[in-house]
């Protein structure tokens, strides 16, 4: 407590108020005219001058709290005071961001009640960030001394930032958007253009039903994420089953081979299979000729689309199955065969109806996967209209219809919520605890005959097209003109990597590197905190009861059913102006990665310690470990497989995410996805698919450093651990 | 506690000295505590229970009594709804677990399966402010106490069901809490080893004077190591004493049957004087304490072994048939079929057991049953 109190007066009288044009990692404020220049100045140099007088309230709270030092936790004022000031100083800081803006007051009625200001302000800086976190924790320190949560501190502070800073990145970003769908073109608000633009035939036609030309872009929407949802899913459980349950030979190789989607820019699919498929595809082009016809456009529309997004989202599944598949106790299937069930038997009656929340999850993340993507479509949708590029689309183009793209995100978004309940209903209140207290010694039984063959099957065939599709992405990277001029180049690695060795260094003459150089260093400060967010979200949610939890949950999910295009639109609709200023820099870039990814880390955090049994929790406790070492020492090391899903994937997606990006990228913070979109669109796709394959080799090897980071763990004897 | 691989169970006997009698433990009192789940589950109705302190008190009644809960709010893993609980003088009702000085050994052990048996053992001690060599020498220690010297570097998964039960035990005593709990510790156990572990918690009971709170739904076991028993049904305490108050004087119906086996038979209370009361059952009168009965029916409990069977029908006996003889070993089994229904009696006379078909009398002891209300 008392650190909150003190990290609340550094900011007040030591930090920057406002934000610092060159970013928060640029310390020339230090020496350039601070602490008094307006620029710089903390809050209490600026009252001191006389300026920004709105801010001399702040005084009050942070003078208020002095008064809990010295008092016992069980202190009824203690906790009063810590509340009262927590809050107030949190409104404050708020309030007068949204109040007052770059000219003056921020709304109408608030300049008929005081009057002209006369003056404004910025964006917020470190000063304003830390007091109001400051005071955020000193109120939840108060709410915990009034005894929620069983007085715990850790828990409820946690629960306080969560809600902050979803609220603020989620949900407010969000309201801004939507409140567009009601705007009229003059400004006004209005429910008709909103109802007007809602039942329009263009998102609800059903014409292609009765022969017309399409369907409503929401249908094609729906139909194309539950096939790809059901595909992937299925597909994902295939692997998995040959990774833990049976006895072949290369599984660690199929381990990695199926993580390769994965670590791969979206829209490269697409670009691979227009490669063997396209008009000029090689697949194309042999077939054509062999049967002497036409080459045929089939692959752009739903086909396309399918077969991409099937290849990509497949290892998010295998990702998610591979956990669950493990984590089924082998001692119930172990039980189950010594009740005279056959292994077929045991798998349909034990084995499936225990994976079921980790199937649930997989086709739920398969079809908003699908849902969002916004990379393949784009690359390969021709005709075939998906709600994410509409919402893309009426914002770049020609019509820019902030209303339209407003009413799309929010059918888009009761699909995927949609999807997200009934996945609860459907899991209802089963507990699946299979890592108890008790070591378990089991082994999984392998696979039954009658099972295998067709996983075997399937398993080889998605294999080795996932290795062709590679390869092309590989050999594309070095022809001159795919189709055209067939011969072989090093040319686009040139033009995109080149380097030189200069008296001081490495010149980076390449024009590449910037956008490399941007994206690993966001990605790389994007996925340790998207991961801790999400696993501290789902401890929070699995194994703390408090009120409004459902609420919580939404809204941490949230994020995930927003797709990315709505996400960018809408940050930049947010965060342009102050109080929170972020446009344009590094920082959103970061923010949108967490937020759109830390749904993944939630759900990998959930799933594995559903999983983990409350008692190990509760005997940390009673052995005197409060809750932030319990999470730190037993729930953690528990979940290292799940840490690591966590910190691959919102690693691996900051560098290949393309969607949210793409509206939020500036010339300063450039991402590698957006540059190739950008040479795709120039029809350079040499120099884009050299660049893809760039990434994916960087992202294989940062994937193997961070595996070999976090290690491995190991549970129960099955793992193979020897006994000293 | 003994090593189940033939080790001599005494070695429990000549390490005891090295851990010095906890001087810590303190009573736990529930004054009018109510625990409500949700809304409208009633775990817990208004219970008044005191642990003294040095003692093992047993919380016994059948699942979903709300034993465990009564437990799970002594350690501070469930919030009471209403009420106040102390532990020694101090009022926990707040507490959460981790600030108090209670510690628990959990029906699945919950032992953490990535840590060793040593780092497990030396976990609580750890968050104490113990230093790391105290730690780890007060963790060997009790390592030593349950038997389980040289097991250090075992993970919990290389360890047989006994052993992990005898980790999670010394991982929760190496604390010296001021309370210790165990929720169900034998129920993952093979009887055989059931009898031996129970003597051993209760030998290091008695030898370290710990408080300790246990629940269980046996009733063999709670009467072998409780000093008192807390029957609890319905969310509420049913009776409370020692054993033997709860074995030979039930207070009702539910503590005779739930405690051992009871035979309840109705009978007719006649007259009461003196506290004394002559009832008449199944045509014979008998004489026993009243235990403030008035006139009326009533039940009286027999124990199968307090009741008596004679060759032939005689004066104050009721004439009765066996249906069925079983022997077991040290003493024979009959149900023995009487006007007013089936008797289940025990005799420790094998050498000339009656034979199923035979005509008996039927009689009781002199001490042993026990009157009980009606229904």
């Amino acid at each position: 407590m008392i650190f909150w109190i003190v990290v609340g007066w550094v900011s007040f009288l030591v930090l920057p108020w406002y934000g610092v044009e060159d970013g928060l990692f640029a310390f020339e404020w230090l020496f350039d005219g601070y602490p008094w220049d307006a620029d710089y100045a903390p809050a209490a140099f600026l009252i001191a001058q006389g300026e920004k007088l709105w801010l001399t309230p702040l005084i009050l709270p942070l003078v208020a709290v002095l008064f809990c030092l010295g008092r016992v936790k069980s202190d009824p004022v203690y906790a009063k005071i810590l509340i009262l000031t927590g809050a107030a100083g949190f409104c404050w800081v708020f309030m007068q961001g949204f109040g007052i803006g770059l000219r003056g007051w921020q709304f109408e009625w608030l300049e008929a009640l005081f009057g002209p200001l006369g003056d404004r302000q910025f964006g917020m800086g470190f000063g304003a960030m830390l007091l109001s976190s400051a005071f955020l924790f000193l109120f939840t320190q108060g709410i915990a001394a009034r005894g929620a949560i069983n007085g715990d501190v850790f828990v409820v502070s946690t629960i306080g930032l969560v809600i902050a800073i979803v609220t603020i990145f989620v949900f407010f970003p969000i309201a801004k958007m939507l409140v567009a769908a009601f705007v009229t073109e003059d400004g006004n608000y209005s429910i008709t253009v909103f109802a007007s633009k809602f039942f329009d035939d263009r998102i609800w036609g059903l014409s292609c039903l009765t022969g017309g030309p399409r369907c409503g872009v929401a249908w094609n929407s729906l139909f194309l994420a539950v096939v790809v949802g059901f595909l992937s899913t299925a597909l994902g459980l295939v692997f998995a089953l040959v990774v833990t349950r049976s006895n072949f030979r290369f599984k660690r190789n199929l381990r990695a081979l199926t993580v390769l989607p994965i670590i791969t820019p979206p829209f490269v699919i697409g670009l691979a299979l227009i490669l063997m498929f396209g008009q000029s595809g090689a697949v194309t082009k042999f077939v054509a000729d062999l049967l002497d016809m036409q080459p045929s456009r089939w692959l752009y529309g739903l086909p396309g689309l399918m077969i991409a997004q099937t290849l990509a989202f497949t290892p998010i599944a295998f990702l998610v199955l591979i956990g669950v598949v493990e984590g089924v106790s082998p001692s119930m299937e172990e039980a189950a065969q010594t009740l005279r069930a056959g292994r077929w038997q045991v798998f349909r009656t034990v084995s499936l109806p225990l994976m079921r929340p980790g199937l649930a999850n997989a086709f739920l993340l398969g079809f908003i996967e699908s849902m969002a993507d916004f990379g393949n479509p784009l690359v390969l949708g021709g005709n075939y209209d998906v709600l994410s590029t509409d919402i893309f689309f009426a914002i770049v183009g020609a019509q820019y219809d902030q209303g339209r793209a407003a009413v799309l995100a929010m059918v888009l978004l009761t699909f995927t919520l949609g999807a997200f309940y009934a996945q609860r209903f459907w899991l209802g209140n089963k507990s699946y605890t299979s890592v108890s207290g008790k070591g378990d010694s089991g082994v999984h039984p392998l696979m039954p005959r009658r099972l295998a063959i067709p996983v075997y099957v399937l398993a080889a065939v998605w294999a080795s097209f996932t290795v062709i599709i590679y390869l092309m992405i590989v050999y594309g990277s070095f022809v001159e003109l795919w189709g055209v001029n067939n011969t072989l180049t090093f040319k686009h690695y040139f033009t995109a990597f080149s380097f030189s060795f200069v008296e001081d260094g490495i010149r980076w003459t390449g024009s590449a590197w910037d956008s490399f150089w941007t994206t690993l260093k966001i990605a790389t400060i994007a996925a340790p905190l998207t991961a801790s967010l999400g696993l501290v979200t789902a401890y929070l949610l699995t194994r703390q009861t408090f009120v409004g939890k459902n609420a919580f949950e939404f809204g941490t999910m949230l994020s995930f059913a927003i797709p990315g295009t709505v996400i960018g639109v809408s940050y930049i609709l947010a965060f342009n102006v102050p109080p929170l200023e972020l446009t344009g820099t590094g920082i959103i870039l970061v923010i949108s990665f967490i937020f759109r990814n830390m749904p993944v880390g939630v759900r990998a955090g959930i799933a594995s310690m559903s999983q983990l049994d409350k008692s190990l929790d509760e005997a940390s406790l009673t052995l005197g470990a409060n809750s932030w070492q319990t999470f730190q020492r037993v729930i953690l090391p528990l979940l290292r497989p799940a840490i690591l899903a966590a910190l691959v994937y919102s690693f691996v997606r900051a560098m290949t995410a393309i969607s949210a990006v793409i509206f939020l990228v500036s010339a300063q913070y450039n991402m590698a996805t957006a540059y190739i979109i950008g040479r795709v669109e120039n029809n350079d796709y040499g120099l884009a698919i050299a660049y893809s394959t760039t990434l994916i080799v960087v992202m294989l090897t940062a994937v193997g450093i961070l595996q070999l980071l976090v290690g491995r763990i190991n549970i129960g004897r099955r793992s193979g651990l020897g006994s000293k | 506690m003994g090593d189940v691989q033939g080790s001599v169970p005494n070695e429990v006997g000549v390490d005891m000295g090295e851990m010095t009698k906890n001087s810590k433990a303190a009573s736990v009192t529930f004054d009018n505590v109510t625990k409500v789940y949700g809304k409208t589950v009633t775990a817990v109705d208004n219970i008044s229970i005191r642990v003294d302190p040095g003692k093992l008190v047993t919380l016994l009644g059948p699942s979903g009594c709300g034993k465990t809960t009564t437990l799970r709010m002594i350690a501070g893993l469930e919030m009471a709804t209403k009420g106040r609980i102390l532990i020694g003088d101090t009022d926990v009702t707040t507490l959460p677990a981790t600030d108090r000085d209670v510690s628990m050994v959990f029906q699945s052990y919950a032992l953490f399966p990535h840590m060793t048996v040593l780092e497990n053992v030396s976990y609580g001690l750890k968050y104490s402010g113990f230093a790391k060599d105290e730690t780890r020498s007060r963790a060997l220690e009790g390592l030593q106490l349950v038997g389980l010297k040289g097991y250090d570097d075992r993970l919990p998964s290389e360890l047989s069901g006994g052993q992990q039960q005898r980790v999670a035990v010394a991982r929760a005593l190496v604390l010296e809490p001021q309370v210790l709990l165990f929720d169900e510790p034998l129920s993952n156990l093979d009887a055989k080893l059931r009898r031996q572990v129970r003597q051993d918690i209760r030998d290091i009971q008695q030898n370290l004077g710990l408080t300790v709170v246990y629940v269980t739904h046996d009733q063999e076991e709670a009467l072998a190591v409780s000093d008192r028993i807390i029957v609890m049904r319905n969310a509420g305490v049913a009776q409370e004493g020692s054993p033997r108050d709860l074995y030979e004087a039930p207070v009702d119906r539910f503590v005779a049957d739930f405690i051992g086996e009871a035979n309840l038979i109705p009978c007719v209370i006649e007259s009461v004087t003196a506290q004394i009361a002559t009832i008449s059952v199944g045509g014979i009168k008998h004489q026993l304490d009243a235990r403030d009965l008035p006139a009326g029916s009533a039940l009286i409990a027999v124990r199968p072994g307090r009741v008596r069977l004679t060759a032939e029908a005689g004066e104050n006996v009721i004439a009765a048939k066996i249906s069925k003889a079983t022997y077991v070993g040290n003493h024979m089994e009959y149900i023995v079929e009487a006007a007013f229904g089936a008797v289940f009696a025990m005799s420790d006379d094998v050498v000339n057991p009656f034979l199923t078909g035979q005509d008996v009398g039927l009689g009781f002891a002199e001490s042993g049953p026990v009157l009980l209300p009606g229904e």
